[in-house]
């Protein structure tokens, strides 16, 4: 584990992100990013036994204490037209968004 | 005593009783707000002022209209003999990482600042239902991404009520500042890796991070959806007392809440601590942290201040009947940071993926040719470089070829730090801890700008009380003393799960034992 984060891998997490950086910003973030690294290869130090199990809530969730499922039945939402109010841009309670990226295939 | 010394529980009795209305608490609240907190965060802010630099600057939005309709409702079941809720009359703000219908609900950041929240969160709602006064929006880090409040969008950021040159702490600085600096009597919280008790300390407040599950997360914008905890900030513990039990308990809109019956806190707050067993760890009296230059591990004692206000607490605590245990091994602290690395960055980078320009918030005003171009200037524009450095973070140790080196190794040692406490608290086991006492932080509140920029240090400020987020336990920090630049220093207890009445008990116990202390009478800077 002593990989660090390229220039090049960099940029191929800058677009995965959908970002854009210039220059500086883009230094910065690289440095830091590499900064916490080393400070995550602190976790090789740990000993691990194999059966350790992963933990994805601290607290266990016991069947005694985890909320049961709520019926699957259709709720209105009240103001749906206020949620759309949020949206940059709406035409006839659609959405709109710009020209999506396509190839035509033949 | 004038009304903004008063405590929250004293405020609402007498609004209850029909001895002050709530309009004139809030009229006292507003007042005070005027007299300290200066210009408001906002996005274009221009120069610092010299009187800006002396200012609170706890707020982004204060909702007035809403406080003031809130009071004279109040007001007006009183005047009818009807009954009113627990926290009538009761001045609260509340962190802007929540949504609260028709206000805006920023986290912060410029990709929100348009966001007017269509619904209220679970929390709020149960607070303003219980008969608080929603003075406002308190200022946050940016999506809570940070332990200094100075990485907001909104400036000037909030500011130490004790010393306006040092930082709040964070990333609930916004609303440990308010209550400190007597704005408000309680705030609403959150913390993910310490940021409701790590600003607490800094500010000589009370705060509590409740059980994981304990409170809702509806309304919350999420962050690190498996650590993140709504929870109170208040002056004392009672307080944080009343404001749980008004918030907590199930909710049919957040699965996570638990179905675990709310415990009336006021009721076993005096109960006291004799028979309690409450530990000592050498493993929270020292910081490890990886050195800036060489990236050698350095291990460091506490300063000698923190520790002796942590021995100070026990044998205060001591005093009143509880047993000290010493030597609890915690072995796998230090490692709690290195896995918050890994574990919150992922989920943050999950949860800020959404923020597009599509949906609401803001959307880019330079051209652009397609969605793509669309996607990539709103969320460069639109984010700080916090979030960029989590979602980046997040997603490179997520990646296919190094998720099991990272992700699924920091869930391991997630598992192991739970472990710690697991042991500590087991009934039968060698320990059969009540409570674990701590220090809250490894440092009292720092200048402004000697840390910002810095994410690794800034991280490590988490240290003390980012394990009890990997292990869902509760933990509470109580102001225990100032130092010698006269900062407050925070103490830090933590129980077993669900078992916040433990935290109040002890908290209160400890409080009654040095009432008298001097450090109880000195006033933050910006009153005195």
């Amino acid at each position: 584990m002593t990989d660090e984060i390229t220039p090049e891998s960099f940029e191929h997490l800058v677009e995965l992100a959908a970002f854009a950086f210039d220059p500086e910003e883009a230094d910065y973030l690289r440095r830091e990013l590499n900064l916490q690294l080393k400070a995550v290869h602190q976790l090789e130090a740990v000993p691990l036994k194999a059966d350790v199990p992963i933990t994805l809530h601290g607290v266990s969730y016991g069947h005694e204490i985890a909320p049961a499922l709520r019926e699957d039945v259709w709720e209105p939402c009240d103001n749906p037209d206020e949620i759309l109010a949020q949206a940059p841009q709406v035409e006839d309670r659609y959405i709109i968004v710009p020209d999506i990226p396509h190839t035509k295939l033949d | 005593m004038t009304i903004m010394e008063r405590s929250a529980y004293d405020i609402a009795e007498s609004v209850q009783q029909g001895e002050l209305s709530a309009v004139e608490v809030l009229e006292a609240a507003l007042a005070r707000v005027a007299q300290v907190d200066g210009r408001p965060g906002t996005l274009d802010y221009g120069e610092l002022t010299e009187e800006d630099r002396q200012k609170v600057h706890a707020f982004i939005t204060l909702t007035t209209d809403r406080a003031y309709a809130q009071a004279e409702a109040v007001d007006a079941r009183v005047k009818a003999g009807e009954s009113v809720g627990p926290l009538a009359g009761v001045p609260l703000t509340v962190k802007d990482i929540f949504c609260v219908k028709d206000t805006p609900s920023t986290a912060a950041s410029r990709i929100l600042a348009n966001f007017l929240a269509p619904y209220t969160a679970t929390a709020v709602e149960r607070l303003e239902t219980a008969g608080a006064l929603t003075l406002g929006k308190v200022n946050l880090d940016e999506f809570t991404y940070g332990s200094s409040t100075e990485s907001s969008a909104f400036q000037p950021s909030t500011r130490n009520p004790w010393d306006t040159d040092r930082v709040p702490g964070g990333s609930s600085g916004g609303s440990t500042a308010s209550v400190a600096a007597g704005e408000a009597l309680l705030s609403l919280g959150t913390d993910t890796a310490g940021s409701i008790r790590q600003p607490a300390a800094f500010c000589g407040v009370v705060g509590l991070k409740p059980t994981y599950g304990r409170v809702s997360r509806y309304g919350l914008i999420a962050f690190g959806s498996s650590l993140d905890c709504p929870g109170p900030v208040a002056r004392d513990v009672r307080d944080a007392a009343l404001m749980l039990s008004a918030m907590a308990g199930e909710d049919r809109r957040d699965a996570t809440a638990a179905v675990q019956a709310v415990p009336d806190y006021l009721k076993t707050l005096a109960y006291g601590v004799k028979g309690m067993r409450i530990g000592l760890s050498p493993d929270y009296m020292r910081i490890t942290f990886p050195d800036p230059d060489t990236g050698e591990l350095v291990q460091q004692p506490l300063p000698e201040e923190i520790r002796a206000a942590t021995l100070r607490a026990a044998e205060a605590l001591a005093a009143q009947g509880a047993e000290i245990v010493e030597d609890i091994p915690m072995v796998n602290t230090a490692y709690g940071i290195p896995a918050y690395f890994v574990i919150s960055r992922v989920e943050a980078a999950s949860n800020l993926h959404r923020f597009d320009g599509v949906k609401y918030g803001y959307r880019t005003n330079s051209g652009f040719k397609d969605l793509r171009e669309m996607y990539r200037k709103t969320r460069a524009e639109g984010f700080g470089l916090q979030p960029k450095l989590r979602i980046l973070m997040g997603m490179y140790v997520s990646a296919a070829q190094y998720s099991e080196q990272y992700y699924q190794r920091a869930l391991q040692v997630r598992a192991l730090i739970r472990s710690d406490f697991d042991a500590a608290f087991d009934p039968q086991g060698a320990y059969r801890l009540d409570a674990l006492l701590t220090p809250t932080t490894p440092t009292t509140a720092f200048k402004l700008a000697d840390v910002y920029g810095d994410s690794v240090l800034m991280q490590y400020a988490d240290q003390l009380t980012v394990p009890a987020n990997h292990a869902g336990v509760p933990g509470i920090s109580i102001p225990a003393g100032l130092d010698s630049d006269g900062m407050p220093i925070g103490v830090q207890l933590l129980a077993p799960d669900f078992m916040e009445e433990t935290l109040f008990q002890a908290g209160y116990a400890f409080e009654q034992a040095t009432a008298d202390a001097d450090w109880r009478n000195v006033q933050p800077q910006v009153l005195r």
